[in-house]
């Protein structure tokens, strides 16, 4: 496990991701100088220049840990994730998308078929009169060329591997890394697939939680640009969707201190087995009405609600994918 | 997850039972399908099927085999929780395992009773028990709680209903506080004459009934007076009362009426509202001769002190060292705790003017029912003549019944008491004054002990009797006075046209104005009609869905005074059990906040309909008191961070019942 100076070897890898988690990474700061100190980076594509083989050339086990973000949506990701598994003491799932699928898990509100026509023949900017469509496999002059293949699903990384701990965020908040980091290296883990972060809702230590009234009973809903905010109230108390009860503490509320409402990243509590769903009751819950018409006109206000409440989590939700038997032939699908 | 409990020797062991219920569920369910199919599902232990599970023998069974299997999960499918949960929780119980070790599956209700198809409905059965199967390894042993109940009961509404059960509660020395909106007890009773079928004088019957409430010293008579707020639960409810002011100090009056006669109007002036208006009253008043309490009244209204301050004050000065009279008393509220409360808040009439073509409101000899009452009544505006607004005394009369019943356009359902109460005044007025008494009616309802037989006799002295709807009442050209009654003789098969002087309409009973208020304030429900709903329509006729709430009279639905006293005795006595056994039982199904993990969203607060979840400023998270909480759930559900739970319905015990059921898609 450990190179011949004595220190645990790590890989940062990232899947279908943005890039952000990464950056959390780099943001360290300082911190990451600690970090590099006490352990052998032994694969980070995106910062260091090593290759797949020299992974594939590491015994089995021999990273202490392994940091994986991003969903798994092509083969080439189910792949490596497998050969990193392999190599992995300790697997983590990092950021929202290996956890909960993330903003990239939202594609399975379509499938495959609909996002290729989209991206390579309908979309305004397309010029593609050939119908070129990207292949697995293609014979050229060259020889032959290979991509990864497109699956019709996105999923989390625990839905491809067997992952050990998640680190959530969207990205990472930087205390939950260090924190993370520092309980692997000095072997104090919780229970295997626990989540690293407070198992408390946001609410719990949000600056605006003295302000929000006992009785919160909401006839309107209003989204940012429609309000002017007061920068201490309650964001949910200024009609705001706030997903701050929903949602997992431990970011120290940034978002919230910044007249943003929370929007979920940390992914529910361990008690919660649908995020979505369980936002969505705890919403309809304090709708102020008895009245169906005047309910169905409040949550209308809400203007994506798939992208709301399952904004980082689709995959990982009890629901998945859109069902596919509904998906148009080849149309694009609207929510 | 959490780990289940287990048996001693380690394991949890699976008893299954599916009950016959004679044909009711073997005629459809084949039960020994479905017993051998349980027998394969893991950790059952035994399985058996019988006759009856509900009988002695089964529930032996139940028993016996915990001993000799050492069962450690009980199920029964059978019938319906609510007919045989109680039985099979003690049959386990008696078997020594905790009592929420078991689950019951419904097979009757929902299988066999819904079903023909003996396949299919055998396959649903099978499903059935395997979601119970899989739920009860989860199961947790659970306490039921008792709380005391307070002796003390509170009575709203001195209607006979009223007044019934706070004589029989105090007949039992239990102290009863019986709150009454008007300045007398006595209700609708106390405007009548004589009440059918019998013809006994209400007031012979009723003002004895009165007094005994006054004088009685378990009862707290608080007149002039209405609930405003109600906390808590059963065994300890916190009762608010506003009391209005009266100007006249009650244990000072008494009820020598020497201050209406000194009164500066030298006449009665004003409409008087026990008599609806067709008599007058002073300022300073008595609701009626034999009103309980006997104490003056002064209407702030139209009394000069209150309107300009510059009165003589007669009333005073004539009331004398009695020193009764006090300007200053002003609105205040009282505070009450009891344990049980009786709702006898009775009706109201139907407004006979929502009926335009029956003129009332319009011909001054067009009446309503409850006014004719008084007219008959020897102590009412006339002495008991029947007089019309003129003076004179009607040679004919029309009674037309179900106004405002049986009736597409204002209230559907029968009033129940309107066909007796019509054949009683037209007795009544016949008595009175000899006139030719014509009834209208669609059908004649009369189903009561001695009603036919009052029917008859009425029908005998000679009051008409004319199947049909009234359809118009309107003047008679010329200047006679005479009113015409329409209406469609249905025997006759022609429209009659009969001229008479007096129109009396049969009004219905509605529910109170207020009944949704004070639904709402006792946390009780209320039928599609408004009147207070009761639990079930047969087995719990006073229980409502509030625990140590009852209902008695005619707030519950129209009903006559047999009717209305019987269920104020049998609501008198389940508030009688209650105190008895002293203590409740709570059901231990409550939700409860894992402390914790609460990070004090506070989202579940609002919601809770029993008002059992508060915020604890000192944690700064949500607490359920689990004596208020009836397990109904929505907090779990809505609890944005899955932090409060239930006892016997924990995720954990939902989701394997899920799967449980849709094991086989
Ligand atoms: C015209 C007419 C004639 C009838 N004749 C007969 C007859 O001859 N024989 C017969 O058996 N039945 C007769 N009935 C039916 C009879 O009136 C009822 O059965 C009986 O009055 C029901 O009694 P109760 O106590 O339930 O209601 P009520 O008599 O209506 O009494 C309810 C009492 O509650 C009080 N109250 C209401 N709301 C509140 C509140 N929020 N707080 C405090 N107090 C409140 C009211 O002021 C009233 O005193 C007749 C009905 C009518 C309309
Ligand atoms: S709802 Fe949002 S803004 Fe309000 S207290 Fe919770 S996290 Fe803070
Ligand atoms: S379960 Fe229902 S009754 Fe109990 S505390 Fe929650 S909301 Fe109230």
């Amino acid at each position: 496990m450990a190179d011949p100076a004595g220190k645990p070897k790590v890989a940062f890898y990232w899947c279908a991701s943005c890039g952000g988690c990464e950056e959390a990474v780099v943001d360290l700061a300082e911190d990451i100088l600690k970090v590099v100190d006490a352990v052998d980076i032994a694969f980070w594509p995106v910062a260091l220049d090593f290759k797949r083989a020299d992974v594939e050339a590491l015994e089995d086990g021999a990273l202490a840990a392994c940091f994986i973000n991003g969903a798994i949506r092509t083969s080439e990701q189910e792949e490596m994730a497998h050969l990193l598994r392999r190599k992995s003491g300790v697997l983590v799932a990092f950021g929202s998308c290996a956890h909960l699928g993330g903003i990239p898990g939202l594609a399975n509100l379509f499938d495959r078929e609909a996002i290729l026509d989209r991206v390579y023949r309908t979309a305004p900017t397309v010029d593609n009169d050939d119908g070129t469509r990207p292949q697995v496999r293609a014979e050229t002059p060259e020889g032959r060329l290979t991509l990864p293949e497109f699956s019709d699903t996105v999923r989390t990384l625990d839905q491809t591997v067997e992952v050990d701990y998640y680190l959530p965020g969207c990205p990472p908040p930087v205390g939950l890394i260090v924190d993370a980091v520092t309980a692997i290296l000095e072997g104090r883990l919780p229970p295997r697939g626990s989540v690293l972060a407070p198992d408390v809702a946001l609410c719990s230590e949000c600056p605006r939680k003295t302000t929000k009234p006992e009785r919160l009973l909401l006839k309107e809903l209003r989204r940012p640009h429609e309000v002017l905010m007061d920068p201490e109230t309650c964001l949910l108390a200024q009609g705001l969707l706030c997903l701050g009860p929903a949602t997992r503490g431990g970011c120290g509320a940034p978002c919230v201190s910044a007249n943003m409402p929370c929007t979920g990243c940390l992914g529910p509590t361990s008690r919660v087995r649908d995020y979505g769903a369980k936002a969505l009751s705890a919403l309809a819950s304090v709708v102020d009405s008895n009245d169906e018409a005047e309910i169905a006109a409040v949550m209308a206000q809400v203007a994506d609600p798939v992208g709301t409440f399952y904004r980082y989590s689709l995959p990982a939700s009890l629901l998945r994918r859109r069902a596919r038997r509904h998906a148009p032939a080849g149309g694009g699908v609207s929510s | 997850m959490r780990e289940p409990e287990i048996s001693p020797d380690g394991a949890v062991r699976v008893g299954v039972y599916i009950c016959h219920c004679g044909t009711n569920i073997a005629g459809t369910i084949d039960v020994r399908a479905v017993t051998e199919y349980a027998a394969t599902l893991p950790h059952v232990v035994v399985a058996r099927d019988y006759k009856y599970m509900c009988s002695d023998p089964g529930q032996t069974l139940i028993q016996q085999d915990i001993r000799d299997h050492h069962l450690t999960r009980i199920i029964v499918a059978s019938c319906s929780p609510l007919l045989h949960e109680h039985t099979f929780r003690a049959a386990t119980a008696g078997g020594g395992l905790n009592p929420y070790h078991f689950q019951m599956v419904n097979i009757r209700e929902h299988a066999s009773w819904v079903h023909e198809d003996r396949q299919a409905a055998t396959e649903k059965a099978k499903d059935l028990v395997r979601a119970a199967v899989f739920r009860v390894y989860f199961h947790e042993p659970l306490e039921r709680r008792e709380v005391p109940i307070n002796p003390d009961v509170l009575v709203v509404g001195g209607g006979i209903a009223g007044i019934h059960a706070a004589l029989t509660l105090a007949g039992a020395r239990k102290h009863v506080y019986l709150v009454e909106r008007e300045p007398s007890i006595g209700g609708h009773m106390a405007k009548f004459d004589k009440t059918f079928p019998t013809l006994d004088c209400a007031a012979c019957i009723l003002t004895p009934k009165m007094t005994a409430v006054r004088t009685n010293p378990h009862i707290t008579l608080w007149t002039y007076s209405e609930v405003v707020g109600v906390e808590g639960y059963v065994g300890n409810f916190k009762v608010t009362v506003k009391r209005k002011p009266r100007y006249v100090i009650e244990d000072l009056c008494v009820g020598c009426a020497e201050c209406i006669e000194a009164c500066v109007y030298k006449a009665a002036r004003f409409p008087d509202e026990f008599n609806l208006g067709l008599g007058k009253r002073k300022p300073i008043y008595l609701p009626f001769p034999q009103a309980v309490p006997l104490v003056a009244v002064i209407d702030p209204e139209t009394c000069i002190e209150f309107k300009s301050g510059k009165c003589k004050k007669t009333c005073v000065e004539v009331c004398g060292e009695r020193n009764a009279i006090d300007f200053t008393q002003e609105e205040h509220t009282e505070t009450i705790e009891v344990g049980t409360i009786i709702l006898a808040t009775g009706f109201q009439v139907f407004d006979a003017k929502r009926i335009p073509y029956y003129g009332y409101g319009v011909y001054p000899n067009v009446y309503t029912a409850l006014e004719v009452e008084r007219l008959v009544n020897a102590s009412g505006p006339t002495s008991g003549e029947v007089v019309l607004r003129d003076g004179r005394t009607p040679k004919s009369v029309a009674i037309v019944h179900c106004v405002g019943s049986r009736d597409e356009n204002t209230n559907r359902y029968c009033s129940r008491v309107c066909c007796m109460y019509s054949l009683k005044l037209a007795h009544l007025i016949k008595e009175h004054t000899d006139a030719e008494v014509y009834n209208f009616y669609i059908d004649m309802r009369t189903p009561g002990k001695g009603f036919e037989e009052f029917y008859n006799r009425v029908a005998e002295e000679g009051t008409q009797l004319i199947r049909g709807k009234v359809a118009d009442v309107y003047p008679e050209p010329g200047d006679g006075g005479r009113l015409i009654v329409q209406a469609e003789d249905t025997l006759l098969g022609k429209v009659r046209k009969i001229p008479v002087d007096m129109v009396v309409l049969a009004v219905g009973l509605e529910p109170q104005a207020d009944a949704q208020d004070v639904r709402r304030m006792f946390n009780i429900t209320c039928s599609t009609e408004g009147f207070f709903l009761e639990r079930h329509p047969k087995l719990a006729p006073v229980n409502t869905f509030t625990d140590g709430i009852f209902l008695a009279g005619a707030c519950q639905g129209p009903k006559d005074i047999p009717d209305t006293v019987a269920q104020a005795g049998s609501a008198a006595a389940e508030a009688l059990a209650l105190i008895d056994a002293g203590t409740v039982e709570l059901e231990p199904n409550t939700a409860y906040v894992v402390e914790e993990a609460c990070s004090g969203c506070k989202t579940c607060v609002p919601l809770c309909p029993y008002s059992a979840i508060s915020f604890m400023e000192a944690t700064q998270k949500a607490q359920i008191n689990e004596v208020l909480c009836k397990g109904c759930g929505v907090c779990v559900a809505a609890c944005p961070s899955g932090s409060i739970r239930q006892h016997l319905f924990q995720d954990e015990e939902i989701f394997e019942e899920i799967k449980g059921v849709l094991a086989h898609a």
